[in-house]
């Protein structure tokens, strides 16, 4: 029995000997929202295709709820379970809003009726109008309509807020929370809005080049990362070897920083050990998890 | 009760909303016996992750604030009202110590300054209790 709804191993993945994935390890907890993050042409969306096997990986392996992706026989089963919003927002661009929802309950054997009519009315979403018609905030909120009513147990969400308004956003995040809160829905969403994921999500995944090169808890994330900002008497000699955990050393004159990302009292110790030094700690925002992880990568 | 997070604070959520439990209960907004909302009402108020909220619960309740009753709730405790007190005479112990330097022409900054450093070396120290009771 695995505590994972999403696990991978090893992926890999090429386009014309391009790689995009290069051993992407992910595993993303039953009942998390998990907010996935990275630079554009980090290997998000490839990610996600291969999740809804989409994409078939060159090599490793992916698992969703258990079951692997690749398992033709099991496919239908598996999304069965899952509600998407993908990037694109593609829909039938022939449809009404109407026909869309009608087409695409069948499909789904725990359709929630009355969620449809709450989203319905509160994403006002006008029945009659053709998807062609819409525009790129209504189609995503289109989207996720059409992902949450389906009773999902897992959603997948590409941006799921990209495009949409900030009263749009606010109503859309919160409906996310409402339905982790009364469901325990797991939710795997990328995003480049790292406030917003900073707010709902509760474990985080940073991908770079293909691989993941931070992935956990994100309050034990912030606990464990600190920045030290250390003034120096004048003539000391910084150590040539810093205790484990430190990120990097910044030095402008008498004034150290240093981003640690675990093991903060043991470096705060290391550097009180020098003569005339004074230590001041701040926390760390996602931001500066997320850019300086980008950046020295 | 109201809540307010800053998300980009840098400081884990579930401590903020901790710290706005705890420091209701000490100004008195919070009496014991008082019901916390509801895990779902508060991550919906605040958009915010309702493992995040159980967490900060879970961890209020461990340092004896807050009772969760099982399908109930949570419930502010009687010794957080006690503890309350307590806390109330520091206020004034660091209200009047505050005065007084600020009067010798010590800055906010400074003093801020002079108070972290010395936590942090009681802490190296071990001379300060944690947050459940005992010495760390």
């Amino acid at each position: 029995m695995t505590d994972f709804i999403i696990e991978t191993n090893g992926l890999t993945k090429s386009f014309k000997r391009q790689p995009a994935l290069r051993g992407l390890d992910l595993r993303v907890p039953k009942g998390s929202i998990f907010g996935f993050l990275g630079r554009n042409g980090a290997g998000k969306t490839t990610t996600i295709k291969t999740l809804m096997g989409l994409l078939h990986p060159d090599s490793g392996s992916a698992r969703v709820f258990g079951v692997p992706v690749a398992d033709a026989d099991r496919s239908i089963e598996i999304r069965q379970r899952i509600g998407f919003v993908t990037e694109d927002k593609e829909l039938y661009p022939y449809m009404t809003v109407e026909q869309i929802v009608r087409f695409t309950q069948p499909f789904f054997p725990k359709w929630r009726d009355d969620l449809e009519r709450r989203y319905v009315k509160m994403f006002e979403l006008p029945p009659k109008r053709k998807i062609a018609d819409l525009s790129k905030g209504m189609r995503s909120k289109l989207m996720l309509l059409l992902a949450i009513s389906r009773g999902a147990d897992l959603l997948i969400l590409d941006e799921p807020t990209d495009g949409l308004d900030p009263a749009a956003t606010e109503d859309v995040l919160r409906e996310l929370v409402a339905i982790a809160a009364s469901s325990g829905t797991t939710m795997f969403f990328s995003s480049h809005q790292l406030a917003e994921v900073e707010l709902i999500a509760d474990h985080i995944g940073i991908i770079d080049q293909g691989k993941m090169i931070v992935a956990g808890s994100l309050d034990d994330m912030k606990a464990q990362y600190q920045r030290l900002q250390v003034v120096f008497a004048n003539g000391v000699e910084l150590p040539a070897r810093w205790v484990e955990g430190v990120e990097y050393v910044r030095r402008e004159g008498r004034v150290v920083s240093i981003l640690a990302s675990r093991n903060v009292d043991a470096i705060v110790e290391q550097a009180r050990s020098l003569p005339g030094t004074a230590v001041e700690r701040f926390p760390v925002t996602l931001k500066e998890i997320f850019l300086e992880h980008v950046r020295n990568n | 009760m109201i809540f307010r997070l800053n998300p980009s604070s840098g400081i884990p959520l579930y401590l903020q909303l901790m710290e706005q439990v705890k420091h209701a209960v000490e100004t008195g907004a919070l009496r014991e016996g008082d019901q916390l909302p509801a895990i779902r009402k508060v991550a919906e108020d605040l958009v915010m992750n309702p493992n995040t909220v159980v967490r900060a619960y879970r961890e209020l309740e461990h340092e004896g604030v807050i009772e969760l009753r099982h399908g109930s709730g949570a419930y502010i405790k009687e010794s957080a009202g006690t503890r309350a007190k307590v806390i109330h005479k520091a206020q004034a112990a660091v209200q009047a110590m505050v005065e007084r330097l600020a009067s010798l022409g010590l800055t906010e900054e400074e003093l801020r300054r002079i108070f972290e450093n010395e936590l942090a070396q009681s802490r190296a120290e071990g001379r300060l209790g944690t947050a459940a009771g005992g010495k760390a």
